[in-house]
């Protein structure tokens, strides 16, 4: 589904990714785990060209996606991206946060985007937020908006970008709870994260990035209970 | 009338060499310089003009600063590999513009429109008006270049991974949330420019402080003219403080919903 060649950034003199070379299959739900610094969120928001990689090529479905002529609008519609900071329109109700995107880049119409709000809101038990703002709501609820606005698209992938960390411990669960349920429904589903659990639970492979590079990729199985590279046993000593 | 008489016998004490107590003085030189021969028509059609080359100067100031923002901005935000020719060339001119209008004093813009640009026209208050738009452009375009700076930049990016464009992303979010933040450096903005409109006195405007220049001419005095001129700008502007103040109020209370 993407796949990821010789992808280098760097930002001025500072290397963040070296030379990563990645696939994606449909449907995998793949687990980015690793230090801060290690380039995870870059790595992640360069798959939908929120930065632009220096060197290497991204493709989505066969497209390159960071070739300047391909329209990078029409990509983005079919991946949905979630926030470490949510990254709701505060000007906007709930309702129009998440039928923005949908109606004007002309996927549907405005009754019917309504129409799959409320259902998408029910799904994750906030119909009764429609009519709210964003900042009527505690941290965990915006994150689930947060989704919903993404999924509102249709996308055929979904990449998180530290969803959980900027939240209360308490309103983690309910996070993870819908990123569970939209795993089981076969999404294609990239995260990073620092919930180990999360990873073990749903990932079907986890990358442990460090200092720009994949350093050990394997089954959560395999990768919690018997990491190969010293990194990486070093790093997972720390956090679990 | 009444005081029309008492000026008249006052006038002609004060010719006959009669020294005046400071009371009865003050009421002369008070109804020369606003009420004698309907002088006070004088100042009413200046503040008519001065609050008239506000308003246009501004709409000419918010236009031009709008264009050169988002001419700025877009051009700062374009992908790498996909630099569009004419917006870089764009961009230079409006940098250039920004440059020149801000290194400059107004007054010398004032008088290069005046004496220099549009030498054969005698249309002063339009030519006036004209050099306070585009000066007022300049900073209005670095006010609202500041704001949608100021914006989180994960707002933006939010909307360009939904698919929305950069056009559809500015006009639905970074824009109404910019326009809230910048609205206090807007309205001082305005205030300035309704304080700068004396300036196009110097190139013959006739607002108001050209009429109080004219009274003063005529009666030899300028000290009542200049002084009620003062207080004129004085309370507009205070008057313009408090809509702006107002207004703010108006918005903040909407953030908290």
């Amino acid at each position: 589904m993407i796949d990821v060649k010789h992808l280098s950034k760097s930002f001025g003199d500072h290397l963040v990714l070296d030379d990563i070379s990645e696939h994606i299959y449909p449907g995998e739900k793949v687990v980015i785990i690793g230090p801060s610094g290690s380039g995870k969120s870059t790595f992640l928001r360069c798959l939908n060209l929120l930065e632009n990689p220096s060197a290497g090529t991204i493709s989505f479905d066969g497209t390159v996606i960071n070739d300047p002529k391909t329209d990078i609008n029409a990509v983005r519609r079919q991946m949905g991206m979630v926030f470490q900071h949510f990254n709701l329109f505060p000007n906007m109700t709930i309702q129009k946060n998440i039928t923005l995107a949908p109606v004007q880049t002309g996927l549907m119409k405005q009754a019917e985007a309504d129409q799959q709000a409320i259902q998408l809101l029910r799904r994750v038990g906030l119909e009764e937020k429609a009519a709210a703002y964003p900042s009527q709501l505690s941290g965990g609820q915006k994150q689930r908006i947060a989704i919903v606005r993404a999924l509102a698209m249709k996308p055929k992938l979904m990449l998180f970008d530290e969803p959980t960390s900027a939240l209360d411990p308490e309103m983690v669960g309910e996070v993870l709870d819908v990123m569970k349920q939209l795993a089981n429904e076969g999404m294609t589903m990239v995260v990073v994260t620092h919930e180990m659990g999360f990873a073990r639970e749903v990932g079907d492979r986890v990358l442990f990035m460090a200092d720009g590079k994949i350093v050990e990729q394997n089954t959560p199985a395999e990768i919690f209970t018997n990491p190969r590279e010293e990194r990486t046993k070093a790093f997972l000593s720390k956090v679990l | 009338m009444e005081w029309a008489q008492l000026y008249t016998d006052l006038t002609a004490q004060l010719v006959s060499g009669t020294d005046l107590p400071w009371w009865q003085d003050f009421f002369v030189n008070f109804y020369r310089a606003f009420v004698d021969g309907g002088r006070w028509t004088l100042y009413l059609k200046g503040v008519l003009t001065t609050l008239r080359v506000t308003a246009l100067a501004l709409i000419m100031g918010i236009v031009l600063g709008v264009l050169v923002a988002i001419i700025r901005s877009a051009h700062d935000q374009q992908r790498p590999g996909r630099r569009n020719p004419i917006l870089g060339i764009l961009n230079l001119i409006c940098k250039i513009y920004t440059t020149v209008i801000r290194g400059t004093p107004m007054i010398v813009q004032m008088l290069i429109m005046g004496s220099i640009i549009f030498a054969s026209s005698r249309n002063f208050t339009i030519i006036g008006t004209i050099a306070l738009g585009i000066n007022s452009g300049a900073y209005v375009s670095e006010i609202i270049r500041g704001g949608l700076m100021s914006l989180d930049p994960g707002q933006a990016e939010a909307g360009r991974s939904l698919g929305l464009n950069y056009a559809q992303t500015m006009r639905f979010i970074v824009i109404p949330q910019a326009f809230k933040a910048i609205l206090p450096a807007l309205g001082n903005e305005f205030i300035v420019l309704f304080k700068d409109t004396a300036l196009i006195t110097v190139i013959g405007g006739k607002e108001l402080l050209y009429a109080a220049q004219a009274v003063g001419a005529k009666t030899y005095s300028v000290i009542f003219p200049y002084l009620g001129a003062a207080v004129i700008y004085l309370i507009l502007v205070m008057i313009l403080t408090w809509l702006q103040g107002k207004l703010e109020r108006r918005l903040r209370q909407s953030d908290r919903r």
